[in-house]
């Protein structure tokens, strides 16, 4: 398959930004990632992501209904341990509950909406934001937005293949991968913050 | 006592934005609620963008409020002023392609049936009168001839609001429209009667104006739809938009036009009477 030239970089890119996709960008294999549409070993993606939390000066997360809503106890353990890592990391959280297409506003500080999700980000300047527990399509659907509109870096831990939109992904992330990561951003971060 | 519908995983209660706090602590999910409860539990619309006095956006809220199982129904839609609204209500619903809605409620609730055998979903289609009877004319028709377990829930504004007013099937005789400036040069279409023709079980009309008759005729259509076949309920929803009558008399227009009709086929009488509603 031929190698695509296509960037997945913080934008403003344009009104409607291509879906990675449609521009030759494929999911990563098991074991790997993605960066900025480039396939890579997961241990490198890891690394920039840990390097990319820690330089962002307001990083968001933003868990969607997969994480959020107690399905089961996988889905508990998840939103655990992503409330532990959005801790180690210094960010904040704000949550997308559903994907109902809430017009005429939302509040902005309180929630994201993938229909509009440049107007959290915009709102609250988020230079970096990580998607976690969103379902695939409304995931790259808002991360399009977000390149499209805003110059925000995103990353998306996926519990499936990963997601092409965003500018770094990691795929097959359950609790334990989240709990890893948590480990490497501590360490990174130079011990136990306090 | 309140199902267990929604929980929220522990650590993000307070992240939660608060509709959905109050809707996990005090929404209407598994609490029979109907009507009469309104002003005492957490409504499924928290708000909306359509008009100042649009009667159809008050007949979804007291529509939603009036599910008998809201946790357990599936509302499928089609384009219109209704659309626009639906999307944002805390329940599962689908937008179908402009007059497909009968069609894929069709599928939906037979596959619901394969997939939970032994779970009760309610499949409801709620549109517009253009939507129903005019360019999904068809699609409604056969589902009430092969008698699906649908109920079909017209919100009648006797337009195509959505599109600035052109008449639709179910305008009046001499109506004028934005885009019908002549006037409309045939008869409302008389889908109460096509309805019981085709089949129905239970067929009722109503107004946006008679809340709780409006409220007991969704449980109603609902129940019966559920046991027994297809059932039909149209409620006029006066559009001031598009009759270009002020916002603050939608109610009053609904009244003087509301033509209160039941009929229920001795099966469903027999249900409803058991089910005391
Ligand atoms: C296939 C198709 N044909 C035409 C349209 C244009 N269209 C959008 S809304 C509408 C009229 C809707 O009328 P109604 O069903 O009565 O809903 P209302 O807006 O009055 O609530 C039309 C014709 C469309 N969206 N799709
Ligand atoms: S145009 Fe009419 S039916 Fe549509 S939202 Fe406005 S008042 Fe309601
Ligand atoms: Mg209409």
């Amino acid at each position: 398959m031929a190698i695509s030239s296509y960037r997945v970089i913080p934008g403003p890119e344009s009104y409607l930004s291509p879906a990675a996709a449609s521009m030759g960008v494929v999911l990563p294999e098991k074991g790997e990632a993605l960066i900025e549409g480039k396939i890579v070993p997961e241990e490198e993606a890891i690394e920039k992501i840990t390097e990319k939390l820690i330089l962002a000066k307001n990083p968001f997360f933003f868990p969607g209904p997969l994480i959020l809503w107690a399905w089961n106890e996988k889905a508990i353990a998840k939103a655990k341990a992503v409330k532990e890592l959005a801790e180690a990391a210094g960010a904040k959280i704000i949550p997308m509950p559903d994907y109902r297409p809430k017009y005429p506003m939302i509040n902005p500080e309180e929630e994201i909406n993938p229909n509009h999700p440049n107007l959290t980000i915009w709102h609250n300047k988020i230079d970096t934001c990580v998607f976690v527990g969103v379902h695939c399509h409304y995931a790259n659907l808002a991360l399009k937005i977000i390149r499209g509109g805003t110059d925000c870096y995103t990353i998306a831990l996926c519990g499936q293949a990963g997601h092409e939109d965003a500018m770094i992904t990691l795929r097959d992330i359950h609790s334990e991968e989240v709990q890893k990561l948590t480990e490497v951003v501590k360490r990174a971060k130079g011990g136990t913050p306090q | 006592m309140k199902k267990n519908i929604a929980t929220i995983s522990p650590g993000f209660e307070d992240i939660m934005p608060e509709e959905y706090q109050d809707l996990v602590n005090d929404g209407p999910y598994g609490r029979g609620l109907g009507i009469k409860n309104l002003g005492t539990f957490k409504e499924l619309i928290e708000e909306h963008p359509l008009c100042a006095g649009c009667g159809l956006a008050l007949a979804i809220r007291l529509t939603a409020a009036s599910l008998p199982a809201p946790e357990d129904t599936i509302i499928v839609g089609t384009t219109g002023c209704n659309s626009i609204l639906m999307p944002q209500l805390a329940i599962h619903n689908i937008h179908s392609l402009f007059g497909n809605q009968s069609s894929l409620a069709a599928g939906l609730k037979r596959a619901l049936k394969l997939r939970y055998p032994d779970k009760n979903k309610d499949v409801v289609v709620m549109a517009g009168d253009g939507g129903i009877a005019d360019i999904g004319l068809s699609p409604t028709l056969h589902t009430w001839l092969r008698r699906e377990n649908l109920t079909t829930i017209m919100l009648d504004n006797e337009s195509y609001s959505n599109t600035g007013g052109q008449e639709s099937g179910m305008s009046c005789e001499g109506a004028v429209l934005n885009m019908a400036p002549t006037g409309k040069k045939f008869p409302k279409i008389p889908m109460p009667e096509i309805a019981k023709d085709s089949g129905c079980a239970y067929v009722a009309t109503v107004s946006v104006a008679n809340a709780r008759r409006l409220g007991r005729m969704v449980k109603r259509a609902i129940l019966v739809a559920r046991e027994i076949g297809p059932t039909y309920l149209q409620i006029f929803v006066p559009c001031p938009t598009n009759y270009k009558f002020s916002t603050s008399e939608t109610l009053k227009r609904a009244k003087e036009r509301e033509k209160i009709m039941e009929y229920i086929s001795s099966e469903a009488e027999k249900l409803i009477k058991e089910a005391n509603i």
